[in-house]
């Protein structure tokens, strides 16, 4: 839970109180979110493949272009174009090896750093135009994901039972740092107009997940449990969203 | 002569405690109608009413936040905001006006996270 998330649902409790003691109605209201990017000009979308890397246990490319396609799909307007998914470290690759004559083996992607050195490729705007016209000249998704492990000691709170000399039970909180294991998603979407091969917005996303050390999550629920804090944000930069929540009038 | 000053300004506030009476009074019949009316979803008429209740009494709390609300609903993030701070100045520690805004400020954050070109 997050702080500020915490304080929310701490206060809930004073709210609550305080509704039952004044004239206040609670009403339910859907807030519509106009999309981040103008999408007007495109019929069509393709999310054509990412540049990824971290944890072998998860291909970041793949996952990533079928989440987002099958989140398309149902969530927005425009039509989703099925096709394979590009292998943009080999493009990436390749491109490098053209410019310098040496071929430049992809070496093991472990972290951004690692990636730093093929996000050249998002400024090709020919290649990105030629993949576009292939398309019938769709809005092209593609981006950065960097799906890595992660260990951290963190601090942890839990309560303990004690019993005094009378064997009155009380509960005690305790902190104590402990080693906590799981998976951080850093990364980019790219937006790019296939009509001219331009990027048209970016955005970034840092995010992870920490569980208990004796805890085995598997790497593919962890990546799909922090897709999902980033979808919505996703979602909205191409298509209007209604998110619901609950508001109180008051008299 | 002493007594002039303290006199003059009792009958002042004394003529002028009926106005403010009067204004909040009006404002929340306003209020409650707009409430009424957003109760059956018709938030564009509940906005109509609470901004005549704003200006009929603009130091009612209530008013604000109810517009705010409705502001938030019809997608207008900005003017929310506003009236938001707006009823949170008149009153600070109102635990409800806090609840909305802390969960309006969710929404906006994420409208305009971690962006950029």
């Amino acid at each position: 839970m997050t702080a500020p998330r915490a304080r929310l649902v701490s206060s809930l409790g004073a709210v609550l109180l305080a509704v039952a003691c004044t004239n206040s109605y609670e009403i339910q209201i859907e807030t519509p979110i106009r999309p981040k990017l103008d999408v007007g000009a495109f019929q069509r979308v393709l999310v054509a493949g990412f540049l990824a890397g971290g944890t072998d246990d998860v291909d970041g490319n793949l996952e990533t272009t079928r989440l987002l396609r099958s989140q398309l799909r149902t969530k927005s307007e425009l039509r989703v174009i099925d096709s394979d998914v590009l292998p943009l470290m080999d493009v990436a690759s390749e491109e490098r090896t053209n410019d310098s004559g040496q071929a430049a083996a992809p070496a093991p992607i472990k972290d951004q750093k690692d990636l730093e050195g093929f996000e050249h490729v998002f400024a090709n705007v020919e290649y990105w135009k030629k993949i576009g016209d292939e398309y019938q000249q769709p809005l092209i998704v593609t981006g950065t994901v960097m799906f890595t492990p992660l260990q951290k000691n963190q601090l942890v709170q839990r309560e303990q039972e004690v019993y005094d000399s009378f064997g009155r039970r009380r509960v005690i909180p305790i902190r104590s740092y402990q080693e906590r294991k799981g998976f951080s998603l850093d990364g980019r979407f790219i937006f790019i107009d296939g009509r001219s091969g331009t990027t048209l917005h970016s955005e970034t996303f840092a995010e992870q997940v920490l569980y208990s050390a004796n805890q085995t999550t598997p790497a593919l629920s962890s990546y799909f449990e922090l897709m999902d804090r980033l979808i919505p944000s996703f979602l909205s930069t191409l298509s209007s969203q209604k998110i619901k929540g609950t508001r109180i009038l008051l008299q | 002569m002493r007594l002039a000053a303290p006199i003059v300004a009792l009958l002042v506030g004394l003529a002028v405690a009926p106005l403010v009476a009067d204004a909040r009074d009006e404002a929340k019949k306003q209020v409650e109608f707009g409430i009424r009316v957003a109760q059956r979803s018709l938030w564009r008429e509940a906005i109509f009413w609470w901004e005549r209740a704003t200006k009929s009494d603009p130091t009612y709390a209530a008013a604000h936040n109810n517009l705010a609300i409705a502001y938030e609903h019809e997608g207008d993030l900005p003017k929310a905001r506003q009236a938001y701070e707006k009823a949170l100045e008149l009153e600070p520690n109102n635990a409800m006006i806090k609840q909305n805004y802390e969960l309006f400020k969710e929404i906006n954050d994420r409208t305009t996270r971690k962006t950029g070109q």
